[in-house]
Order: C-alpha cells, then structure tokens, then sequence
C-alpha cells in the first residue's frame, strides 16, 4: 500500500507469503516511455494469486501501457515485469493467461470468421505438426462451456463482424475463458456494453474469481464498479497513486489521481458486497 | 492482336481448339497454380488491410524483371529477390513504426517503378519482353517456368495449411495472437516472404500491372457469399481458378490480353455478388433484422447467472 501508510512495523508472515512463480503479475521498477516521452514511471507492486485487482486511473494515465507490459507486448525501458515469476518477455506458458483486450484490431471490417472460430483460437496450445488434422474438433466441448458460461452459445455461428460490441466482448472473454487461464486481464471489458449487460458481466467475473479462483486484472473507469467488486487497486497516473485493498481508496488519493476533488459515497461502507 | 501471332503446334486433333495447342496446356496449368496461390496468400492480407502491398511488391517485381534483363540473368529469381527483399523491409518498418505503414507502401511503389523505368530507358532493346512482364503473355509461360511455379505454389499452400491456425489468429488480432503464444512476427515474415513468391508466380500470368487484382478481388468475393475462415480461404482459391482459367479461355476465343480478361472477369464477379447481396438485404432485409435482434439479451450471463448453479463444481470449469 503507497498511499496513507503509517510509521508502525509492518508484520510480515514469510510462510504465508507466495513463492515468485506463484505471483501472478510483478512489476518491478519498471519504466516505459514512448520517443523518450515517459509514459510509465517506476510501478512498483504485485497482483497477488486469488486476487480481483482494478487498475484505475485518468485516460492517457498508462493504464493499457501498464497491461502490455505485462503482457510482454511492449518491451520495459527499464526494469522488469515478471509473469508467474518468468520474465513476461520470456513467457512461455500463455496457456495460464487469458486477455480480453479493449477492442479487437479487425472490429470494423467484414471479418468472415464466426464466433466459435474466434473462441477456438483460446484451445491454442503451440503450433502442433501431427495434430494438424484433428486440431479444429479436439476442444469443441470446452470451447461450447465457454460460451454458454459468456452467454453466447446462440450466437455461435454468426459472423464476428455481424454481431455487437457488447457481444464481441463476451466472445473475447469466452476466447480466453477456454483456456483455462489462472489469470485473466482485461482491458476496460465493459466498453460498449449497456447498464444490464455492464451488471451481468460484473456478476459473471465475480463468479470467476471468487468461485473459480482466477485472479482478475481489470482496467477500468468505472470507481463504482471498482469498489463493488474488486478486491484491490492500483490507481495510476504515470506512476502509482495508490495501491492497496479496495476498501482503503479514499476521497484523497482519488482527489490526487484526477487532480480535481473528489468525494466518496459508500451506499456499502463495510464493503459486504464482496 | 494478342494471339494472333501464336506458334501453331497442334497435338492432336479430338480436343477442343483451346487444348491443341501446347502454349495453351502450359498457360492453364499456370493459371489454376496462380488462382489457388494468389487469392490464399490474398485472404491474409486483405483482412488485415494490407491489400496494397500486392501493388507494391508487384512494382518491385518489375525493377526485379528490368535487373534481370539487364544483367541477362533467371527473370523468376531476380525477381523473387528484389519482391522478397522489399517485402521484409516493408514489415520491418511496418513493425518497428519508423514509417506509417502506407507511406512506407509509397516509398517502395514509386521507388521501384522510377528504378524499372530509369533501367528500361537506359538499356534500350527488350520492349517487347517488358511488355509481356506488364501485361501477361501466356505464349511466355515456358515447361521451366512451370516447373518453378509449381514448386512455389506448393510450397505456399503447405504452409498455409501448416500455419492456418496461427495466420488467422494473427489476421484477428496480432496482440491477441501474441498473448496465445502465436510467433507472430516470424510468422509475419514468412508471409511477407511467401507474398512475394505469389507476385513473382502470377505476373507471368496476369503481369505485373494486375496481380494485385487476382491477389484481392477473389478474396472480396469469398468474404461475401461464405461464413468461416477456413472455407473463405478455399472459396477465395476455387473463385482464384475459375476466374483465371476462365479469363484465359475468353482470352484465347475472343484475342484479347489475358491478364486484364482475368481481372474483368474477377471484377465481373464482384459486382454480381455485390448486387446479389444489395438485392438479399432489400427483400430479406426487415425480417432477417428481426431474427438478429439480441435474442440472446436475455441468456446474457443469466445462463449461468449470479446463482452460480452452472458451476457450483468448481472443477466444471477448471
């Protein structure tokens, strides 16, 4: 926690305290700058395993910079992001990793593919010689779970292109729902999608974490739905403001994130939602 | 005009005019190998809006032929070399954004075809040669050119099959590719490079001037009247053959020049299908809005909704 720490010793219990390979997401003062333009500055902390962590933060403030870095897609100026502990740009077991990005590169264009093919793509496990044949048919009933469990079975055969935003990004996190992933990022998911579908997907992550166990990273906007659901929270404006348990956000490290003042009303102020 | 000059050498006389002549056997096995190659290499690239990359490399394959006429050299390989080379410099300014990926485009187009130009103006002679590097000449399909384009064709189509799955994942969404552990930009190289061989392949066929059509316009065809990825790419490649077996026997019957009787015919098939759709979308218009309605709005994660009664076994999913 960055934000309002006090002087009294900090307790650690080691035993307790998760191996390198078990932490999810660890940045490590790590840097990322655009043509020398700092775009992330020296984020420091760990998504914990179990953990639902919100990363919050002002448009243009790095929050999606942050996700690619941890991604491996973008490459640190300086320091270090490690996945389950292994160097993200040396990451070999994406199988672990499910990613729900903010919108899709082709969304716009007639794209032939239906939305099974694009949730198959998540039953990818590596370029496979002599399953080449049987590839296609091998996972159909894990990739039927997924949708069914996003809600979009019914729109199985139709076309990417022929179906809403809200739909294309259930049937991206059906993709990364396939795989199984220990951990799940996803990029201001809720973009596009209306109030009810904004509160069935809420419900639907929920579930996912806390009945699955996945650990979920999700940028968002919304300081709502941040303190309803999430567990934890990075706020970030280049580099941290705040990061620590929900509950624990105030009026002035938002204050400090926005640079205007902001005031908390807790409609749940003992945070028994979760 | 364009045939009329043909060498008459008839081998045998049951067989349609067409198959009696041996240019002819060669320049329609040279058009199904284009056909299935082009627009298959053409799917990859027009999804993800790359489409005039065609037009540029096949620029680039024309200085690569003006070199090659020059220097007396294998046409294909000097070809093959130049297209090759400027296509993984495209990707790599492509990847490592020091150009705007259509002004790179640009730099390349214009830069060859002022170096063909220079080359063809200083070393004067071969008019007639480049004119047939321009617009297709069937009668230039030799058994040696045959031979390497069937080489290339199969070496492109197996690694579109081998690689489909990666491809596409890729032509989706690169970064998503790349986070399913896809190696996307060795991937990416390799189609460019593979691209190139498609160029130097067809433009004996089509010329230099048209490949980018056999290239796109199937393909536009394809995504307009089938569903799925996999059977886009085999219709792309099925409408690639029709249309440029088909254009080269009008070619033949009416003496007109191949290359551009394959385009026309290709562009012909467009605007039918196009039309087709206009017409489908008019008449089954209203009710088919109806029917894609969100008429799963209401399963929307309810399904399996906040009751959790779908996966109260944890391990049903996991």
């Amino acid at each position: 926690m960055n934000h309002n720490s006090k002087s009294k010793p900090i307790e650690v219990d080691v035993e307790s305290f998760p191996r390198p390979e078990k932490i999810p997401i660890r940045f490590d003062e790590t840097w990322f700058a655009y043509d020398s333009m700092p775009v992330v500055r020296d984020i420091n902390f760990s998504i914990m395993p179990g953990e639902f962590a919100a990363i919050l933060g002002p448009n243009g403030s790095g929050k999606t910079t942050l996700m690619k870095l941890a991604l491996g897609l973008l490459k640190p100026s300086s320091g270090r992001v490690l996945l389950f502990g292994e160097s993200s740009e040396n990451f070999k077991d994406w199988h672990r990793i499910g990613y729900v990005p903010q919108r899709i590169q082709t969304a716009e264009h007639r794209f032939p593919a239906s939305v099974r093919e694009i949730v198959q793509f998540g039953a990818y496990s590596g370029f496979r010689f002599f399953s080449l044949l049987k590839h296609k048919h091998k996972e159909n009933s894990r990739v039927d779970d997924a949708m069914e469990l996003a809600g979009i079975l019914e729109l199985a055969d139709r076309r990417v292109s022929d179906i809403s935003a809200g739909q294309q990004q259930r049937m991206l996190i059906a993709r990364a729902l396939v795989r199984r992933p220990d951990l799940l990022v996803m990029d201001e998911p809720v973009a596009g999608v209306d109030a009810a579908g904004e509160d069935q997907f809420h419900s639907m992550v929920r579930r996912l974490n806390r009945d699955l166990g996945i650990t979920i990273v999700m940028v968002s906007h919304d300081i709502g739905a941040v303190m309803r659901e999430a567990t934890t929270c990075a706020c970030i404006n280049q580099d941290i403001v705040f990061h620590g348990p929900v509950h624990q956000l105030d009026a002035n490290a938002l204050s400090t994130l926005y640079g205007f003042p902001v005031d908390v009303l807790m409609h749940d102020p003992d945070h028994t939602h979760r | 005009m364009f045939l009329c000059m043909i060498p008459t050498i008839r081998i045998g006389n049951s067989m349609p005019e067409i198959f009696q002549y041996e240019f002819m056997n060669r320049a329609i096995v040279a058009s199904v190998l284009v056909g299935v190659t082009a627009p298959a290499i053409g799917m990859f690239l027009v999804l993800r809006r790359l489409s005039l990359i065609a037009d540029t490399l096949s620029h680039v394959a024309f200085a690569g032929v003006a070199v090659a006429l020059i220097t007396k050299s294998f046409t294909p390989i000097v070809a093959f070399i130049a297209t090759a080379t400027a296509a993984v410099s495209i990707e790599e300014l492509r990847v490592r954004r020091l150009l705007p990926g259509d002004a790179a485009l640009a730099v390349f187009l214009y830069g060859a075809l002022a170096l063909a130009v220079v080359l063809i103006s200083a070393f004067d002679g071969f008019n007639s040669t480049i004119f047939s590097y321009l617009f297709g000449s069937v009668m230039s399909v030799s058994s040696t050119d045959l031979w390497w384009m069937g080489m290339l064709a199969l070496v492109i189509t197996l690694f579109l099959f081998m690689f489909r799955f990666e491809l596409t994942q890729i032509t989706f969404d690169s970064d998503l590719a790349k986070t399913n552990g896809v190696r996307v930009h060795m991937l990416n190289l390799s189609l460019a490079i593979l691209t190139a061989g498609t160029i130097t392949v067809s433009m004996r066929v089509v010329g230099v001037l048209l490949v980018g059509a056999l290239i796109v316009i199937p393909v536009l065809v394809s995504i307009r009247v089938v569903k799925g990825l996999s059977l886009t790419l085999l219709v792309s490649s099925v409408i690639g053959v029709f249309v440029a077996v088909f254009g080269m026997v009008i070619s033949f019957y009416a003496d007109l020049a191949p290359g551009g009787s394959v385009v026309l015919i290709a562009i012909s098939l467009l605007i039918i299908v196009e039309i087709g759709a206009l017409i489908k979308k008019r008449i089954f218009g209203s009710s088919q809005l109806m029917h894609s309605s969100d008429h799963t709005h209401a399963h929307e994660f309810h399904a399996h909704g906040a009751n959790g009664s779908a996966t109260d076994d944890p391990h049903s999913h996991r």
